[in-house]
């Protein structure tokens, strides 16, 4: 298959009153069409700052990212974001809120009775076409995420960006999201990369795990192909030998090679970084 | 007991939460019995206060005198309107007149000019008030927008603004009369002078609040939802209606109540200098007057503007709630 999308060596500097703050050093990755990435590694370590420069957000200080042969300078519809806090607009209905990004994507391409039915389509997609004329405040933490997701689909972009999707969610609501992205999956098969803190869910849900070490200038440390098979059942995996071992290899990375070795009492420090990074 | 329960439904109507206390019968204490007894403390103690406080045009006025003046301002309102019918019924007359023995005669219509009443000076206020508030929005939101959304823009006007908030905008008034005598000189003004002065006045008070309010409510908008806008490509104006707009509502809204509840504070000194015929001038026209009235008719209008202001800021309330999204915001 393809290469889509080449993120290829960047580095992210950003200027902080105290100097230069190097999040991202020589950081690349291919990715084929159709394939699920999971970027994981310990908070702050620049996860999100890459999916940033993927989605146009940030700009990287060197090196680029070339998406279908063209490079990627601004945000776009067609490298659509499903934000962690869902980022729903809270005086529109969760139609409306899809239906705003279908209008934009779609204005002159569709009519008006085509895109009623592809803002239908996609909330059906992920379940929500019972409450589609509720409003954020109205519908459960989960219920906003998948309205995310359904407005993310929406633009039907080239490639799907994930932030930490259902990291705001309980557990029980976490697994159920994942088995609806995987039904997703399996219709669309589109290209998506997720960020997460959670490493079932990553091996759970990807082709490729990308795990990421600690910053500051964090790097791509190891990759792990996930070759099990599709469809896949949590509740079977959880026995499965593969499984098990894919698990342990992702837990060995994040807490032998690249363990935090930060005191603790320095963990305020570091959560104020990420923020200045966010920002 | 049909009044009471009349009462009971008009506060409930108004009450900031009326849904929390619908139909708890528990609850009666806190918005009639409580309420009622605060008001009738005030009564007793302002009635044994008047009886001790003389001034040369005798006792301050106690509830029962001013209860007596609004009987006579309403009097005075409907005698001074039979009073106008009156007179276009006999220019009506004479024209017709004239017309039969003439028919050539062009019949003048003249406008009957005798005094503003008590009625007619509170609709002049509102008029005053409403239209030196809808300027300011008209002016304060689209500027406060352009400088919350630009940090080079918002850097250039603070100054300016955080100079000329703290300003009284009665200290703007001689100016203001000034400016307006000198732009404003056509023989046959369709409005009056003293009422683009003291509008002007109300106008330069909101601007201020307005401005600040809607600049920190656009410039604190989720940057998540400009990150949805920036991934969606909206063009700068959808940009503005879609997203910032709608987001910076609540503190639109909460500006405009601040600068509205001021606004009606200062009308009424600026048309007691400006002389524009609202509650401003009467107060001012019955203390000049100095008849032994004329203090209790002043405190009846202290009453009436304290329940006009009232009615505005829960009317804006309403309004909010129409409008905005956030209806906890609302609540406040």
């Amino acid at each position: 298959m393809s290469i889509l999308l080449d993120i290829d060596h960047i580095d992210m500097v950003f200027p902080t009153p105290k100097g230069p703050f190097t999040a991202l050093s020589d950081v690349s990755l291919k990715i084929k069409k159709g394939e699920f990435v999971s970027l994981i590694g310990h908070s702050g370590c620049g996860k999100s700052t890459v999916l940033n420069v993927v989605a146009g957000l940030y700009q990287a200080s060197k090196g680029g990212v070339v998406l279908n042969g063209k490079e990627v300078n601004e945000p776009g519809p067609e490298r659509a974001v499903v934000f962690q806090n869902h980022s729903l607009l809270p005086w529109l209905s969760a139609y409306e809120n899809v239906e705003l990004a279908v209008d934009q994507v779609f204005g002159k391409s569709k009519t008006k009775a085509e895109k009623k039915e592809w803002i239908e389509h996609n909330l059906e997609l992920v379940h929500m076409d019972h409450a589609m004329h509720k409003r954020p405040d109205e519908i459960s933490g989960g219920m906003k995420q998948r309205v995310g997701i359904a407005r993310a689909l929406a633009m039907q972009p080239e490639i799907l960006l994930m932030d930490e999707p259902f990291g705001a969610l309980d557990a029980l609501t976490r697994a159920h999201m994942q088995d609806s992205l995987m039904e997703i999956q399996a219709e669309l098969n589109n290209t998506v990369i997720m960020i997460t803190h959670d490493v079932d869910e990553a091996v759970l849900l990807s082709d490729r795990i990308v795990m990421m070490t600690n910053g500051p200038a964090a790097t791509v440390g190891e990759i792990l192909d996930i070759n099990l098979e599709r469809p896949r059942d949590r509740l079977s995996l959880a026995e499965d030998p593969e499984y098990t071992h894919l698990r342990s290899e992702v837990l060995k990375f994040l807490y032998e090679k690249q363990r935090k070795v930060e005191p603790i009492s320095r963990k305020s420090l570091s959560g104020s970084k990420k923020k200045t990074e966010a920002a | 007991m049909t009044t009471i329960t009349a009462l009971f439904s008009k506060i409930n109507d108004s009450h900031i939460a009326s849904e929390r206390f619908k139909g708890v019968s528990g609850d009666l204490a806190k918005v009639i019995v409580f309420p009622m007894l605060g008001i009738l403390g005030f009564l007793l103690l302002w009635s044994v206060a008047a009886q001790n406080i003389d001034t040369s045009l005798g006792k301050f006025p106690g509830p029962a005198s001013v209860v007596e003046q609004f009987g006579n301002l309403y009097e005075e309102h409907v005698r001074e309107r039979e009073k106008a019918e009156a007179f276009y019924e006999r220019q009506e007359k004479r024209n017709a007149d004239r017309m039969a023995k003439d028919p050539d005669f062009v019949p003048k219509i003249r406008d009957y000019t005798g005094k503003e009443t008590f009625l007619d000076q509170i609709i002049t206020s509102l008029v005053t008030v409403v239209s030196g508030f809808l300027l300011a929005a008209a002016i304060a939101i689209p500027l406060g927008i352009a400088v919350g959304l630009s940090k080079p823009l918002n850097s250039a006007v603070n100054p300016i603004v955080q100079i000329f908030k703290p300003v009284s905008p009665l200290a703007w008034l001689p100016l203001v009369t000034m400016v307006v005598s000198a732009l404003y000189n056509t023989p046959d003004p369709s409005v009056p002078k003293s009422f683009l002065n003291s509008m002007i006045t109300v106008t330069l008070c909101c601007l201020w609040p307005m401005v600040i309010n809607t600049s920190v409510g656009v410039a604190s908008i989720d940057s998540d939802l400009v990150n949805v806008s920036k991934v969606l490509r909206l063009p700068p104006l959808t940009h503005v209606r879609k997203i910032v707009l709608p987001a910076s509502i609540p503190m639109i809204f909460t500006g405009m109540r601040l600068s509205f509840g001021v606004a009606w504070m200062v009308l009424i000194a600026a048309e007691m200098l400006a002389q524009n015929p609202g509650l401003g001038k009467f107060v001012w026209d019955e203390f000049q007057n100095g008849s032994s009235d004329s203090l209790s008719r002043i405190m009846a209008a202290v009453l009436v503007i304290g329940f006009i202001g009232f009615l505005l800021d829960r009317g804006m309330l309403q309004i909010q709630r129409y409008v905005s999204w956030d209806k906890a915001s609302a609540d406040r």
